[in-house]
Protein backbone atom coordinates (compact mmCIF):
# COMPACT_ATOMS: atom_id res chain seq x y z
CA UNK A 1 0.00 0.00 0.00
CA UNK A 2 3.07 2.65 1.31
CA UNK A 3 4.32 1.44 -1.94
CA UNK A 4 2.18 2.16 -4.43
CA UNK A 5 0.82 5.59 -2.65
CA UNK A 6 4.65 6.15 -3.30
CA UNK A 7 4.46 5.59 -6.83
CA UNK A 8 1.62 7.24 -8.07
CA UNK A 9 2.51 10.28 -5.98
CA UNK A 10 6.01 10.37 -7.72
CA UNK A 11 3.77 10.02 -10.61
CA UNK A 12 1.32 13.29 -9.88
CA UNK A 13 4.57 15.45 -8.86
CA UNK A 14 6.34 14.04 -12.27
CA UNK A 15 3.61 14.93 -14.81
CA UNK A 16 3.11 18.48 -12.47
CA UNK A 17 6.92 18.86 -13.39
CA UNK A 18 6.33 18.37 -17.40
CA UNK A 19 3.17 19.83 -17.15
CA UNK A 20 4.39 22.60 -15.67
CA UNK A 21 7.60 23.01 -17.84
CA UNK A 22 9.86 22.20 -15.15
CA UNK A 23 11.57 19.26 -17.28
CA UNK A 24 12.87 22.04 -19.76
CA UNK A 25 16.43 23.56 -18.28
CA UNK A 26 16.07 26.51 -21.32
CA UNK A 27 12.66 27.48 -19.52
CA UNK A 28 14.43 27.00 -16.03
CA UNK A 29 17.32 29.30 -17.03
CA UNK A 30 15.13 31.89 -18.94
CA UNK A 31 13.54 32.34 -15.46
CA UNK A 32 16.70 32.77 -13.80
CA UNK A 33 17.93 35.24 -16.43
CA UNK A 34 15.72 38.26 -15.35
CA UNK A 35 18.07 40.73 -17.49
CA UNK A 36 17.95 38.27 -20.90
CA UNK A 37 15.29 36.71 -21.89
CA UNK A 38 13.13 36.43 -19.17
CA UNK A 39 10.15 34.05 -18.91
CA UNK A 40 8.24 34.15 -15.77
CA UNK A 41 6.62 30.98 -15.77
CA UNK A 42 8.53 29.18 -13.35
CA UNK A 43 7.20 32.12 -10.34
CA UNK A 44 3.57 30.77 -11.78
CA UNK A 45 4.45 27.22 -11.16
CA UNK A 46 5.64 27.69 -7.64
CA UNK A 47 2.60 30.12 -6.92
CA UNK A 48 0.41 27.21 -7.72
CA UNK A 49 2.89 24.88 -6.17
CA UNK A 50 3.32 26.70 -2.52
CA UNK A 51 -0.77 28.11 -2.81
CA UNK A 52 -2.17 24.37 -3.37
CA UNK A 53 0.46 22.78 -0.73
CA UNK A 54 -0.64 25.39 1.89
CA UNK A 55 -3.84 25.01 1.85
CA UNK A 56 -3.43 20.68 1.74
CA UNK A 57 -1.23 20.93 4.44
CA UNK A 58 -3.50 22.57 6.26
CA UNK A 59 -6.67 19.94 6.01
CA UNK A 60 -4.39 17.48 6.59
CA UNK A 61 -3.17 18.64 9.86
CA UNK A 62 -6.34 18.63 11.10
CA UNK A 63 -6.54 14.86 11.14
CA UNK A 64 -4.42 13.63 14.53
CA UNK A 65 -2.47 11.41 12.11
CA UNK A 66 -1.46 10.91 8.62
CA UNK A 67 -3.61 8.01 7.40
CA UNK A 68 -0.92 5.62 6.59
CA UNK A 69 1.76 6.56 9.79
CA UNK A 70 0.68 7.15 13.78
CA UNK A 71 2.59 10.12 13.49
CA UNK A 72 3.39 13.45 11.02
CA UNK A 73 7.33 13.43 10.35
CA UNK A 74 7.87 17.52 10.34
CA UNK A 75 11.51 18.69 10.09
CA UNK A 76 12.53 19.68 13.61
CA UNK A 77 15.41 21.59 12.27
CA UNK A 78 14.68 25.88 12.89
CA UNK A 79 18.57 27.09 12.79
CA UNK A 80 19.87 29.26 9.72
CA UNK A 81 23.22 28.16 9.86
CA UNK A 82 26.22 28.48 7.67
CA UNK A 83 25.51 24.53 6.89
CA UNK A 84 21.89 25.87 5.27
CA UNK A 85 23.25 28.90 3.59
CA UNK A 86 26.23 27.53 2.62
CA UNK A 87 24.75 23.98 0.82
CA UNK A 88 21.57 26.46 -0.73
CA UNK A 89 24.32 28.55 -2.69
CA UNK A 90 26.14 25.55 -4.01
CA UNK A 91 22.92 24.33 -4.94
CA UNK A 92 21.73 27.17 -6.62
CA UNK A 93 24.92 27.63 -8.78
CA UNK A 94 24.47 24.31 -10.11
CA UNK A 95 20.88 24.83 -10.34
CA UNK A 96 21.63 28.06 -12.73
CA UNK A 97 24.82 26.25 -14.69
CA UNK A 98 22.54 23.02 -15.85
CA UNK A 99 19.12 24.41 -15.53
CA UNK A 100 18.30 21.43 -13.41
CA UNK A 101 17.13 20.79 -10.02
CA UNK A 102 17.13 17.31 -8.34
CA UNK A 103 13.03 16.41 -9.41
CA UNK A 104 13.20 17.63 -12.86
CA UNK A 105 16.38 16.12 -13.49
CA UNK A 106 14.99 12.78 -12.61
CA UNK A 107 11.79 13.20 -13.90
CA UNK A 108 13.90 13.85 -17.52
CA UNK A 109 15.56 10.48 -17.61
CA UNK A 110 13.87 8.54 -19.72
CA UNK A 111 13.64 11.14 -22.19
CA UNK A 112 17.38 10.43 -22.75
CA UNK A 113 18.98 13.79 -23.34
CA UNK A 114 22.97 12.83 -23.14
CA UNK A 115 23.37 16.10 -20.92
CA UNK A 116 20.56 14.27 -18.53
CA UNK A 117 22.13 11.48 -18.71
CA UNK A 118 25.66 12.95 -17.60
CA UNK A 119 23.97 15.41 -14.84
CA UNK A 120 22.09 12.50 -12.74
CA UNK A 121 24.95 10.47 -11.95
CA UNK A 122 26.84 13.08 -11.10
CA UNK A 123 24.24 14.53 -9.20
CA UNK A 124 23.99 11.65 -7.17
CA UNK A 125 27.35 11.22 -6.31
CA UNK A 126 26.85 14.98 -5.08
CA UNK A 127 24.31 14.08 -2.77
CA UNK A 128 26.37 10.77 -1.60
CA UNK A 129 29.71 13.10 -0.93
CA UNK A 130 27.04 15.09 1.31
CA UNK A 131 25.75 13.01 3.53
CA UNK A 132 29.46 11.70 3.92
CA UNK A 133 30.38 15.55 4.81
CA UNK A 134 27.86 15.20 7.15
CA UNK A 135 28.05 12.53 8.93
CA UNK A 136 31.59 13.26 9.15
CA UNK A 137 30.93 16.73 10.59
CA UNK A 138 28.32 15.50 12.99
CA UNK A 139 30.70 12.57 14.60
CA UNK A 140 33.68 15.19 14.69
CA UNK A 141 31.16 17.40 17.06
CA UNK A 142 30.25 14.35 19.01
CA UNK A 143 33.41 13.15 19.08
CA UNK A 144 35.10 16.68 20.50
CA UNK A 145 32.55 16.97 23.17
CA UNK A 146 34.33 16.65 26.82
CA UNK B 1 17.14 30.19 -27.03
CA UNK B 2 14.00 31.91 -26.50
CA UNK B 3 10.97 29.91 -24.53
CA UNK B 4 7.70 31.14 -24.23
CA UNK B 5 5.48 33.12 -21.40
CA UNK B 6 3.15 29.88 -20.39
CA UNK B 7 1.25 30.94 -17.23
CA UNK B 8 -1.31 28.87 -17.38
CA UNK B 9 -0.26 25.55 -18.17
CA UNK B 10 2.83 26.91 -15.40
CA UNK B 11 -0.13 27.29 -12.63
CA UNK B 12 -1.81 23.88 -13.47
CA UNK B 13 0.93 21.73 -13.56
CA UNK B 14 2.77 23.79 -10.08
CA UNK B 15 -1.18 23.02 -8.52
CA UNK B 16 -0.69 19.54 -9.50
CA UNK B 17 2.89 19.35 -7.61
CA UNK B 18 1.12 21.02 -4.93
CA UNK B 19 -1.51 18.71 -4.77
CA UNK B 20 1.41 15.61 -4.75
CA UNK B 21 2.97 17.25 -1.74
CA UNK B 22 -0.66 17.79 0.23
CA UNK B 23 -0.93 13.72 -0.65
CA UNK B 24 2.32 12.85 0.48
CA UNK B 25 1.18 15.49 4.19
CA UNK B 26 -2.17 13.61 4.22
CA UNK B 27 -0.96 10.22 3.93
CA UNK B 28 2.31 9.51 5.06
CA UNK B 29 2.72 12.58 7.18
CA UNK B 30 6.21 13.30 5.24
CA UNK B 31 7.16 16.32 3.43
CA UNK B 32 8.08 15.72 -0.32
CA UNK B 33 11.84 16.66 -0.96
CA UNK B 34 12.73 14.91 -3.68
CA UNK B 35 16.99 15.40 -2.74
CA UNK B 36 16.09 13.98 0.73
CA UNK B 37 14.08 11.07 -0.88
CA UNK B 38 16.99 10.67 -3.19
CA UNK B 39 19.94 10.71 -1.29
CA UNK B 40 18.33 8.25 1.13
CA UNK B 41 18.43 5.83 -1.43
CA UNK B 42 22.05 6.09 -1.77
CA UNK B 43 24.66 3.85 0.58
CA UNK B 44 24.13 3.75 3.92
CA UNK B 45 20.67 3.03 2.67
CA UNK B 46 17.71 3.31 5.01
CA UNK B 47 16.42 -0.37 4.68
CA UNK B 48 12.64 0.41 5.98
CA UNK B 49 11.97 3.42 3.50
CA UNK B 50 14.29 2.04 0.58
CA UNK B 51 11.03 0.31 -1.61
CA UNK B 52 8.63 3.36 -1.13
CA UNK B 53 11.59 5.95 -2.28
CA UNK B 54 12.42 3.64 -5.07
CA UNK B 55 8.58 3.60 -5.93
CA UNK B 56 8.73 7.58 -6.03
CA UNK B 57 11.51 8.08 -8.34
CA UNK B 58 9.91 5.08 -10.99
CA UNK B 59 6.64 7.55 -10.73
CA UNK B 60 8.86 10.59 -10.94
CA UNK B 61 10.46 8.66 -14.61
CA UNK B 62 7.51 7.44 -15.35
CA UNK B 63 5.43 10.78 -15.83
CA UNK B 64 6.63 12.00 -19.06
CA UNK B 65 6.52 8.77 -21.23
CA UNK B 66 3.12 8.48 -19.55
CA UNK B 67 2.21 11.87 -20.50
CA UNK B 68 3.55 11.86 -24.30
CA UNK B 69 1.80 7.76 -24.60
CA UNK B 70 -1.65 9.40 -23.45
CA UNK B 71 -1.48 12.57 -25.21
CA UNK B 72 0.58 12.19 -27.82
CA UNK B 73 2.19 15.15 -27.17
CA UNK B 74 6.32 15.13 -27.04
CA UNK B 75 7.90 16.30 -23.89
CA UNK B 76 10.01 19.70 -25.15
CA UNK B 77 13.39 20.07 -23.42
CA UNK B 78 16.41 22.04 -23.97
CA UNK B 79 19.38 20.33 -22.29
CA UNK B 80 22.82 21.51 -23.11
CA UNK B 81 25.42 18.94 -24.66
CA UNK B 82 28.12 20.53 -22.89
CA UNK B 83 28.75 17.32 -20.87
CA UNK B 84 31.52 18.22 -18.61
CA UNK B 85 28.99 21.53 -17.60
CA UNK B 86 26.63 19.08 -16.70
CA UNK B 87 28.35 17.31 -15.02
CA UNK B 88 29.98 19.67 -12.73
CA UNK B 89 26.22 21.30 -12.50
CA UNK B 90 25.21 17.63 -11.44
CA UNK B 91 27.47 17.26 -8.90
CA UNK B 92 26.76 21.19 -7.32
CA UNK B 93 23.22 20.39 -7.05
CA UNK B 94 23.35 17.20 -5.58
CA UNK B 95 25.78 18.38 -2.46
CA UNK B 96 24.19 21.53 -2.22
CA UNK B 97 21.07 20.31 -2.02
CA UNK B 98 21.68 17.72 0.31
CA UNK B 99 24.07 19.69 2.55
CA UNK B 100 21.71 22.54 2.80
CA UNK B 101 18.91 19.82 3.64
CA UNK B 102 17.27 20.76 0.20
CA UNK B 103 16.19 21.54 -3.21
CA UNK B 104 13.32 23.49 -4.96
CA UNK B 105 11.05 21.08 -3.92
CA UNK B 106 11.55 20.71 0.27
CA UNK B 107 12.62 24.02 0.88
CA UNK B 108 11.08 25.85 -2.08
CA UNK B 109 7.37 24.27 -2.05
CA UNK B 110 6.92 22.02 1.28
CA UNK B 111 9.17 24.47 3.31
CA UNK B 112 7.02 27.32 1.90
CA UNK B 113 3.91 26.09 2.09
CA UNK B 114 5.25 24.88 5.84
CA UNK B 115 5.96 28.50 6.50
CA UNK B 116 9.65 27.90 7.65
CA UNK B 117 11.73 30.73 8.28
CA UNK B 118 14.41 28.80 7.49
CA UNK B 119 13.39 27.45 3.68
CA UNK B 120 12.53 31.04 2.64
CA UNK B 121 16.06 31.70 3.14
CA UNK B 122 17.10 28.66 1.87
CA UNK B 123 14.96 29.73 -0.84
CA UNK B 124 16.55 33.31 -1.14
CA UNK B 125 19.75 31.61 -0.85
CA UNK B 126 19.55 29.17 -4.24
CA UNK B 127 17.48 31.78 -6.16
CA UNK B 128 19.65 34.65 -5.65
CA UNK B 129 23.15 31.70 -7.11
CA UNK B 130 21.27 30.64 -9.90
CA UNK B 131 20.27 34.54 -11.08
CA UNK B 132 23.84 35.54 -10.41
CA UNK B 133 25.59 32.04 -12.07
CA UNK B 134 22.64 32.26 -15.50
CA UNK B 135 23.63 36.52 -15.52
CA UNK B 136 27.43 35.52 -15.32
CA UNK B 137 27.60 33.08 -17.70
CA UNK B 138 24.85 34.82 -20.47
CA UNK B 139 26.17 38.28 -19.89
CA UNK B 140 29.81 38.30 -18.24
CA UNK B 141 31.13 35.22 -20.04
CA UNK B 142 28.54 35.04 -23.20
CA UNK B 143 28.40 31.55 -23.58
Amino acid sequence: MRIAVHAIIGLIFGLGLVVSGMVDPAKVQNFLDIFGIWDPSLAFVMAGAVLVAFAGYRLAWRNATPMLDDQFHLPKSTAIDRRLILGAAVFGTGWGLGGYCPGPALTAMGLLAPGTIAFVPAMLIGMWLARMTANATQSAAIGSKP
Amino acid sequence: MVTEFTPISALLGGALIGFAAAAMMLLTGRIAGISGIAARLLPPADRERFPEGLAFIIGLVAAPLLWTAATGWPVSQTVSANLPLMIGAGLLVGFGSVYGSGCTSGHGVCGLARLSPRSLVAVAAFMGTAALTVFLMRHVIGS
